[in-house]
This record gives C-alpha cells, sequence and structure tokens, in this order.
C-alpha cells in the first residue's frame, strides 16, 4: 500500500521536507503516519490533518492511495 | 475556476479565484457583476470585503509577505464554504478571490463579494464566508520583517484592534 504524506507552511520549513512516500502493508492511524512518516512520536499540539483534501479527525483510517497532509491552523485572508 | 450550484431552484453564479499576480478588486468586482448580468433585475444587495495586507503585525513592521496555498484543498474549501453559505441564506451570486504567493503592503489579499436580493441576506452571508475562510482555507502567510527577521503567522485574530 502507498500512502503520500505532505507537509506545508512552518512543518514543512521545520521537518526540512514537504513529504514523503509511504510503503505499508496495513492501514495506519493518523498518528501511525505522522510517526511513520517524520521519525516522531506523538502529532505536534494545533496540528490539522486532511485525508485527501478533506479535514478529518484522528480517528481515520489511512489506506492505500490516500493522500495525508499535515499543517499548522490556516491564515488567510 | 467557475461553479454552478442550484440550490432553492436558483441558478446561483460562483467564481473562485486565486491569483499569484496583484489584482484589483473593484476591477474583478466589476467584471463578476458583468458575468452574472442574468439575475442582475434580482440583485438588491452586494456586500463586498476586501482585505488588504497591513504594513504592521503583533506590533512589527512587515515589509513583505508570502502567502503559501495546499493547491486541490484551498479550492475545494473555498467552494465548500460558499455552498455552505448558499444554503443558509437567500445568495444569488457569489466572487471570492484570493491571493497566493509574493505579496506587499497595500496589495488586496481578499475580495468576497455577494449578491441577494435582500441586504441581511448579503451582510451576513458575506461575514460567513470571510470568517470561515479565515478558519478553514489552507493559506499560510509568512511575514518578511523590516528587522530582517521572518516568521510564520501563528494564528488569525478575531478581526478587532487589540484592546
Amino acid at each position: 500500500m502507498s500512502i503520500k504524506v505532505r507537509y506545508f507552511a512552518s512543518l514543512k520549513e521545520s521537518l526540512g521536507s514537504d513529504g514523503v512516500e509511504l510503503f505499508v502493508t496495513e492501514p495506519l492511524t493518523v498518528e501511525q503516519t505522522w510517526s511513520q512518516a517524520t521519525g516522531q512520536v506523538g502529532l505536534p499540539d494545533n496540528i490539522l490533518v486532511a485525508v485527501n483534501m478533506v479535514y478529518v479527525d484522528q480517528t481515520v483510517e489511512i489506506t492505500d492511495g490516500d493522500e495525508v497532509a499535515f499543517f499548522p491552523p490556516v491564515t488567510g485572508g | 475556476m467557475r461553479l454552478l450550484f442550484s440550490p432553492r431552484l436558483l441558478e446561483v453564479e460562483v467564481v473562485i479565484k486565486l491569483l499569484a499576480e496583484a489584482f484589483d478588486p473593484f476591477e474583478e468586482v466589476k467584471r463578476f457583476q458583468e458575468q452574472s448580468v442574468g439575475s442582475a433585475c434580482a440583485v438588491g444587495a452586494t456586500s463586498i470585503f476586501i482585505g488588504t495586507m497591513r504594513d504592521f503585525n503583533d506590533g512589527d513592521p512587515v515589509v513583505s509577505m508570502f502567502l503559501e496555498y495546499y493547491p486541490g484543498m484551498t479550492e475545494r474549501q473555498l467552494k465548500d464554504i460558499v455552498a455552505e453559505a448558499i444554503g443558509q441564506w437567500a445568495v444569488l451570486n457569489v466572487l471570492v478571490v484570493h491571493r497566493v504567493g509574493d505579496i506587499s503592503p497595500g496589495d488586496p489579499i481578499v475580495v468576497v463579494a455577494v449578491e441577494t436580493s435582500h441586504r441581511g441576506d448579503a451582510f451576513d452571508a458575506c461575514r460567513f464566508i470571510m470568517e470561515a475562510l479565515k478558519s478553514k482555507a489552507p493559506f499560510w502567510k509568512k511575514e518578511q520583517l523590516k528587522s530582517q527577521k521572518s516568521r510564520w503567522v501563528g494564528n488569525n485574530s478575531k478581526g478587532y484592534a487589540p484592546e
């Protein structure tokens, strides 16, 4: 299974990467996706998560072909 | 991006644009009104919000700003926000234009124009779209300060001058 992980804004800068592709054998939780992608345990506070460009809470299951985005609070307008 | 919604058997014209170049919000509204002439006689109220870049933030002089976004999701969120407004108020036409990329103080960042038959719907729907955009649409501002430092804006304010 392939999962595309993306980071934006300050998170992209602090991680030094705009994302990574994960290859896994079974579905992941949001937190497992974060940990496998970044090597960090536990999601940072205030982080927002979108799967396939839709906001999700952290209980959603990540499966094959999903695009998972992690980013800080939004500041447009 | 031009999208058509059909709530309440009315055709609502929705125009959503992300622009990487400076724009004139009044020209955008004028062009939008010329495009939506089909409902012109039904329009009794137009509420317009224009957001521009300040040259200060959190007490510091700001010389420029970079606006990052999430291509695909940003447009989708804006579309969903407008659809929610159309579901709540009797909206005839909606325009949302938002800048991305490098921005200078004084540049317009966003314009929201809502056309309705009555003023209450125009005011309320315009405010709703702006507030939802501020809290949901994936844009991020990075400020370049006069002091040569740069910083990401951490959170949007509630929209009032600090006390």
